[in-house]
């Protein structure tokens, strides 16, 4: 035995050794994830800035899309996104709620929660496929905002509701018990002890949708986006719920491939647009989020 | 005592989670402000009891009951209003519960669950419950922060406070002292005694000598049958009629 209890045994060099080369590797993960994502946005940010001003903004596209804004698509995708949520955010909380504090354990219920997981992964394609056989052609709704806001609202629900589940889930079940305890009955419990103390998470699940509804083309183009639109320009009510609409993914994919000569900083600032809008409605809920994490009790 | 009438009475209970019988038929009575003591190893059942007088068993989705439990004849695995009968059984956890709200909050969820909402008489119940819990003058000048920022000792007196708050006729204690210091359980000890003239208590312990010191009468469960129940000096004397009580009390078991 050495006489210092602290001599480096080559144990030791070899678990330094490990150590270096596991934060090593990890970071290297990080960074191959940070990078990319770093270059998209600054090329984006070079390549379409030139073009993004207020009248960007707010005027029609003109001369077959080579000229003009782009108001008609970002309105169409701000009118999608609210309706979509508007529908699909109460339904699939509450749904949550139901089946992660009311349902028994059992067979039905457990299916319903596979069906829910399954659904989840589901092609939005696919969505896109129901939503033009349920609602633009069976249920009668034509192509039209509201025939897309429901598709797209089909295609966040089952994200939704297992979001809100696992946020639900996060809270601890004594509370629950403890509840009950005394007498509380299971509306009382979840409105004054579990849905307060899970509600950053349930909010962070639907915010996240608002990205992925923003983003989604497929579902919109059989149901309700049109190529071209024009809209009357400097009212947020310019577009009816049974009217078509164009919006930003779907204006983004015409300008690329359909449109010959469109001006080349175009597409790079549609996107910008896209991706600024997405960020603007996530500092939002990151915002909110801290403000409620900051309230967090236990 | 002059009311005769056993409190709570229990007969031929069996409780199965799934196929596994873990309670075999218990029969027994507690006597209006009485103190039971009950004391056995782990899985013998203590806590199950205690969760089928308050019917928060039915949150166990594969337990099924047989028999009948009595709370002042009324026949509890039936009673359609579970709510009420929860709020005549007032139950502390093992391991301290804050919810997440203040300790005034904390004090007044259940009687706000009852339909409390005149101010003052909130605020009469949360001192009187917080006084009996001895707590009171520790927190009495910051009940608005949180009860989950106490200590442990401290969160498991809010729970007995909370447990105390819906004006319980029965107090079931399932192994209350586990998570608190020795004073302090002495303290609660001594709030035992007191409350013990206005109702009947249910004092689940792994410590046999709490039992001792509290219990007016003590029952050995093990393994979900009664081994014994008889008053607490004769279950503690040197000849219990069971040699196991002897042995488990004398810490010989196994």
């Amino acid at each position: 035995m050495s006489a210092s209890p602290f001599t480096v045994t080559p144990l030791v060099r070899r678990n330094m050794r490990r150590e270096l080369a596991a934060r090593i590797v990890l970071g290297a993960m990080v960074a191959a994830m940070v990078l990319p994502l770093l270059a998209i946005i600054a090329y984006l940010a070079v390549k379409g800035a030139p073009l993004i001003s207020l009248k960007f903004l707010t005027t029609n596209p003109t001369h077959g899309m080579r000229e003009g804004g782009i108001w008609s698509a970002l309105l169409g995708t701000i009118y999608l996104v609210v309706i979509a949520l508007a529908v699909s955010a109460p339904i699939g909380v509450l749904c949550a709620v139901y089946l992660n504090e009311y349902a028994k354990d059992n067979w039905l219920t457990r299916i319903i929660n596979l069906a829910v997981v399954n659904l989840a992964g589901v092609p939005s394609i696919v969505h896109a496929l129901f939503g033009l056989g349920a609602f633009v052609l069976f249920a009668g709704i034509g192509r039209s905002i509201l025939a897309a806001s429901l598709t797209l609202a089909i295609m966040t629900l089952p994200v939704i509701i297992a979001s809100t589940k696992e946020a639900l889930a996060a809270v601890p079940m004594s509370f629950r018990e403890a509840c009950w305890n005394v007498g509380a009955s299971r509306w009382q419990t979840i409105w004054s002890i579990v849905l307060p103390n899970s509600l950053s998470g349930i909010l962070t699940g639907v915010i996240l949708q608002v990205s992925r509804t923003a983003g989604e083309t497929a579902p919109i183009m059989f149901t309700g986006a049109v190529f071209f639109k024009k809209i009357q320009s400097g009212t947020l009510f310019a577009y009816s719920l049974t009217d078509q609409c164009m919006a930003l993914s779907m204006h983004l994919y015409t300008v690329t491939t359909q449109v010959t000569n469109a001006p080349e900083p175009l597409p790079y600032a549609i996107a910008l647009v896209l991706l600024g809008a997405v960020l603007a409605v996530n500092a939002a809920s990151i915002a909110v989020r801290s403000c409620l994490r900051s309230r967090k009790k236990w | 005592m002059v009311n005769t009438e056993p409190k709570i009475s229990v007969e031929n209970l069996r409780l199965s989670y799934g196929h596994r019988e873990v309670l075999h038929g218990l029969s027994f009575s507690v006597a209006q402000k009485e103190i039971l003591g009950v004391i056995g190893p782990a899985q013998s059942g203590k806590t199950s009891l205690l969760r089928c007088l308050n019917r928060t068993i039915d949150f166990v989705s594969n337990a099924f009951l047989s028999g009948s439990v009595r709370i002042d004849g009324e026949d509890v695995l039936r009673t359609t209003d579970v709510h009420t009968l929860r709020r005549k059984v007032g139950m502390v956890s093992p391991l301290p519960v804050g919810l997440p709200l203040s300790i005034y909050d904390n004090v007044a969820f259940a009687p706000r669950c009852a339909g409390i909402k005149n101010k003052d008489e909130l605020d009469a119940r949360v001192e009187r419950c917080l006084r009996q819990a001895a707590l009171w003058d520790e927190v009495k000048d910051r009940l608005h922060t949180l009860g989950t920022k106490l200590s442990g000792g401290q969160q498991q007196r809010l729970t007995i406070a909370r447990a105390l708050s819906h004006d319980p006729e029965v107090l079931c204690l399932d192994e209350f002292s586990i998570a608190i210091d020795p004073v302090t359980t002495m303290r609660i000890e001594d709030v035992l005694k007191e409350l013990k003239s206005h109702m009947t208590i249910l004092l689940v312990t792994n410590l046999v000598q709490q039992a001792r010191r509290l219990a007016d009468r003590t029952m050995f469960l093990w393994n979900g049958e009664i081994v014994e129940l008889d008053r607490t000096e004769a279950i503690f004397s040197n000849q219990p009629r069971d040699k196991r009580t002897y042995d488990y009390i004398h810490g010989l078991f196994g």
